[in-house]
């Protein structure tokens, strides 16, 4: 019934023995790591089956259909107004209402549903790559690479992550682009502290050894045999990171400072909500907000079960 | 031990001044004059350019850059536009009510997180893990300002209980107004700290110090909290000093959502009025706030588990 041991920050000693980057001389460097990846107890017959891999995909599979096909069932313009029904109780015609410009609350939710989450996901291949190839170069030639790139990786870090996006955001202006550059900047620390620590670990492995010692040039070591080791831990905490994103465009365009108007997105439409609650319209704050919620907790199970399929057994 | 907290403040002081250099640099990226946005749409060029010189923006940009490190050191944060007053000034003003839902929200959120964990260890059930685990997959994808917007709608407009926003005018008000604010707040940190002090209570509980006490016949629930506590609870405290960031980030959000007069609104503010000197302030403040928080875990951290500053 014992899990896995999984240890906790406090004595992962260097060298680190589980999976997770060794603490650096006291460093802020180890401590702002978000890769301690905790597993909670967990009753057998979930861990044997990993059924919480399932039922996240399964969730989040049923959620992307709908907003994929949805659009071809609900044929209205997301952005067409009806100044004349305003805030109309749900009908035929309008499943779950229009807003205050009398638009449809399902065809808003539908297309914004699209945009939120295209840009959760791609927003995080760029700081994938960037995390991997930096964090691997820190990890692999130590010394001052390691130095630059981890000092760096301190100094962005030491932002709170909404404060530097917003200022990004005040920097480039509002829209899509700037939301993409934002998180690139500030999420590629993650990915690159996680990669390093994995490197740490597997540069001292025979394997690698084995490699030097048969000739293999570095770039030939470093991206055939060791970046493909690390990818599976960047993999699990992409999961996350994409939670972390659709929380990040939804705030700034409910904020006004993303997804630029009149283009449907969820953080917009709760903006709206929340303007016109006195109206007792609730459906634009909840439909969108609860939306948010299935998503992330799907990616936050999805996650999970990757843990336990992809945790190298050290 | 004197040793130990000297080595981290140097190593911290190249980090502080690379969150000033970063900050400076976007503000200089950031497009747009300060003057002329300070002097509005009538100002004409020579006005602008008096203004400038004044403010020594026609300055070589490393003539700048020290003035600007120069006045960090001194508390001139400059001016800002929208409040016709100094930076200086408006900080003092608002961060009291950002630290103060800050403080709040570290109170609920660990109310909140400590008791389900130890119940979780204490369990060791799968109906306890369940429940936990669903608590913090569904917490953690909630936007702060969602859950604000939603303990508005529910506890504020339909039942009435708490404001639905603003700040009052005592101490008891403020706090009376920061509670939905800082449920708010302590619910993005909350997944985080039940993860890691679960993950850390079950170490302790494997640990052979919990074992003598179970096998001496203590009870599970008492060994928990008597004994795997003592010592998860101090992953506990550097979780929530890691979480600072999160904190000062959720505070932002929320702050916005509840209409408090914080530094968080002050910085949405800013922003949307391109108020240049009160943005680069209120970014380096943020960062520097972070990195003190993280040197006073690591010092707190240290001075409870010597093995820390023994094995640096």
């Amino acid at each position: 019934m014992t899990e896995p041991i999984t240890s906790s920050p406090a004595d992962t000693g260097a060298g680190g023995a589980g999976g997770k980057p060794p603490r650096t001389r006291g460093g802020t460097a180890s401590r702002a790591t978000p890769t301690a990846r905790f597993t909670l107890p967990l009753p057998a017959f979930l861990r044997r089956h990993n059924l919480q891999l399932w039922i996240g995909a399964v969730i989040l599979g049923a959620m992307v259909l709908l907003l994929a096909i949805g659009p071809l069932f609900v044929t209205g313009d997301p952005n067409r107004q009806d100044l004349l029904n305003t805030f109309a109780p749900s009908s035929i015609a309008h499943p779950l209402g229009t807003d205050q410009l009398g638009r449809d609350v399902l065809s808003r939710f539908l297309h914004g549903g699209r945009v939120d989450l295209i840009v959760a996901v791609v927003a995080v291949i760029v700081p994938f790559i960037l995390g991997t190839i930096l964090g691997s170069l820190a990890g692999y030639f130590g010394r001052w690479v390691d130095i630059v790139i981890m000092r760096l990786a301190d100094i962005v870090s030491a932002f709170p992550f909404y404060v530097l996006v917003i200022v990004l955001v005040f920097v480039m202006g509002n829209g899509m682009g700037s939301i993409f550059v934002a998180i690139s900047a500030v999420s590629w620390v993650a990915y690159a502290r996680i990669v390093r620590g994995e490197v740490l670990v597997l540069r001292e492995q025979e394997f690698i050894s084995a490699c030097r010692a048969s000739g293999l040039s570095t770039p030939r070591i470093l991206t055939r045999h060791i970046i493909p080791n690390t990818v599976s831990q960047g993999v699990i905490y992409a999961m996350s990171d994409i939670v972390l994103n659709i929380g990040v465009v939804v705030t700034l365009s409910y904020f006004g400072m993303g997804i630029v108007p009149p283009t449907a997105d969820w953080g917009q439409m709760m903006n709206d909500g929340q303007q016109y609650m006195g109206t007792g319209n609730y459906g634009l704050i909840l439909w969108p907000g609860f939306a948010v919620v299935i998503v992330s907790f799907a990616l936050a199970l999805i996650g999970d079960g990757l843990t336990n399929t992809l945790k190298p057994k050290r | 031990m004197g040793k130990y907290i000297l080595r981290r403040v140097l190593l911290m002081i190249p980090i502080v001044l690379g969150v000033a250099t970063l900050s400076f640099i976007l503000m200089k990226l950031a497009p747009g004059d300060p003057a002329a946005a300070y002097l509005g749409d009538k100002a004409t060029p020579e006005n602008v350019a008096q203004l400038r010189q004044a403010w020594g923006l026609d300055e070589p940009m490393i003539i700048q850059y020290l003035q600007f490190l120069a006045g960090l050191l001194v508390g001139d944060f400059g001016q800002s536009f929208i409040f016709q007053t100094s930076v200086l000034e408006l900080l003092t003003l608002r961060m009291p009510a950002t630290l103060l839902l800050m403080l709040v929200s570290l109170v609920f959120a660990v109310v909140i997180s400590v008791p389900l964990s130890l119940w979780v260890a204490a369990k060791r059930s799968a109906a306890s893990a369940i429940v936990s685990r669903v608590f913090a997959a569904t917490v953690q994808g909630m936007p702060a300002f969602f859950v604000g917007t939603l303990l508005i709608l529910v506890l504020g407009v339909n039942l009435g209980i708490f404001p639905v926003g603003g700040y009052g005018s005592n101490f008891g008000e403020h706090l009376y107004s920061l509670v939905l604010p800082g449920l708010a707040v302590a619910l993005t940190i909350c997944p985080v700290l039940i993860r890691s002090l679960t993950a850390a209570l079950n170490d302790s509980m494997s640990a052979e110090y919990t074992n003598f006490a179970l096998s001496k016949g203590l009870s599970r629930k008492r060994t928990v909290i008597d004994y795997a506590f003592r010592n998860a609870g101090i992953t506990g405290v550097s979780i929530l000093g890691i979480q600072v960031g999160h904190l000062v980030g959720g505070a932002l959000v929320v702050e916005n959502v509840f209409a408090i007069p914080g530094v968080g609104s002050l910085l949405m503010e800013a922003v949307l009025a391109r108020d240049y000197d009160v943005v680069q302030a209120l970014t380096v403040i943020f960062g520097v706030l972070v990195v003190l928080v993280y040197l006073l875990t690591d010092v707190v951290y240290s001075l409870v588990d010597p093995r820390v500053r023994l094995g640096a």
